[in-house]
């Protein structure tokens, strides 16, 4: 149940772990789309949270492209609903995700990431 | 019965059957749900407006369930395997990790509009874990930096725990200070020894409008 929301904020947290430590990658991911009740005040109001940049590579890695390189002007149901789709739609399964930076792994299995640190990882 | 966490770490005392038998107990249900309902409250987010929360020490969604039912999107974290493994047979909608949160959170500034948590960071106060080294104070602090870090300004973090005295409550609380929250702890039915309830109110920044509920 990893959905793009949840990891476009999601940062490395290993110890030392400070730059170059987000997004992090997604590798031999299986998705999983389950339908969710569309909410255009609750979209509206986390686009100013969102790394755009990182969303739409993300989701383009998972095979949705359906997102604009900009956050457009107009917020129009169209747009809202495929921001809607690729944040809270597309649940990644299994597979994991690496740290660009340190490249620790953060293996994903039935649809939860096991964020434990090694002792040596902590900071 | 020595109280859960003097006995085993969490992902250990919550093995498959301990996490079934505490989901499917309805006397915790009840207050799971009653001390959720009273978080949420003391959590005094602007009414009929979407938020994001974090719900520390999610185990099987009992508290998940009911932000749910009042229409949040929230993101869970356990150490516990086995619970989580009940969350997701419950089919709780919310997203779930596996996370020590003495090791601390990774989330970007400013992610979560408030958090919870329900009876779960007195676990932080035994060095005994299965991820060995750190010390309370040391786990504590990393925990309450990387949450005050995680939530926007002004917003608030609500964890309702049980501490064995008034030194914990001490402790928590200066390290939480120390990591920039301000607030302070309510106490429900403070004379009661069994209804009594601790609730750690944090905030960030002025928390939100209004002060901290009677
Ligand atoms: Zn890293």
């Amino acid at each position: 149940m990893v959905r793009l929301i949840t990891h476009n904020l999601l940062a490395c947290h290993a110890k030392g772990c400070t730059s170059n430590n987000f997004p992090l990658q997604f590798k031999d991911v299986a998705i999983e789309i389950r339908e969710a009740e569309f909410n255009p005040d609750f979209l509206r109001g986390f686009l100013a949270r969102l790394e755009w940049g990182a969303l739409v590579d993300a989701a383009r890695q998972l095979g949705d492209t359906s997102l604009p390189p900009e956050v457009p002007d107009m917020l129009d149901d169209d747009f809202l609903k495929s921001l809607h789709h690729v944040l809270l739609e597309i649940h990644v399964e299994e597979g994991a995700m690496i740290c660009p930076n340190c490249q620790h792994v953060y293996a994903i299995s039935n649809g939860i990431p096991n964020m434990l640190l090694a002792e040596h990882e902590i900071g | 019965m020595s109280r859960p966490e003097l006995q085993a770490p969490p992902e250990i005392y919550y093995g498959d059957i301990e996490a079934k038998k505490y989901t499917n107990n309805s006397r915790i249900q009840q207050i799971q749900a009653d001390m959720t309902y009273r978080a949420l409250e003391l959590l005094n987010l602007p009414p009929d407006e979407p938020a994001f929360l974090l719900d520390i020490g999610c185990g099987s969604g009992l508290s998940g369930e009911i932000l749910d039912d009042e229409g949040y999107t929230w993101v869970g974290v356990d150490v516990a395997p086995s619970m989580l493994e009940v969350a997701l047979e419950r089919e709780v909608e919310g997203d779930l990790f596996l996370q020590d949160i003495g090791q601390g959170f990774g989330f970007r500034p400013g992610s979560f509009d408030g958090a919870i948590s329900i009876s779960v960071i007195q676990w932080l106060l035994n060095a005994e874990t299965s991820h060995p080294t750190s010390s309370p104070p040391h786990r504590l602090a990393r925990f309450f930096t990387t949450l005050h870090s995680a939530l926007r300004n002004p917003s608030r973090a609500i964890l309702q725990f049980y501490p064995t005295s008034d030194d914990q409550i001490q402790l928590i609380t200066s390290i939480a200070q120390k990591a920039g929250f301000g607030g302070g702890v309510v106490v429900d039915y403070p004379n009661s020894k069994k209804a009594r309830k601790v609730f750690l109110c944090l905030f960030v920044g002025s928390g939100g409008a209004q002060q901290v509920p009677k």
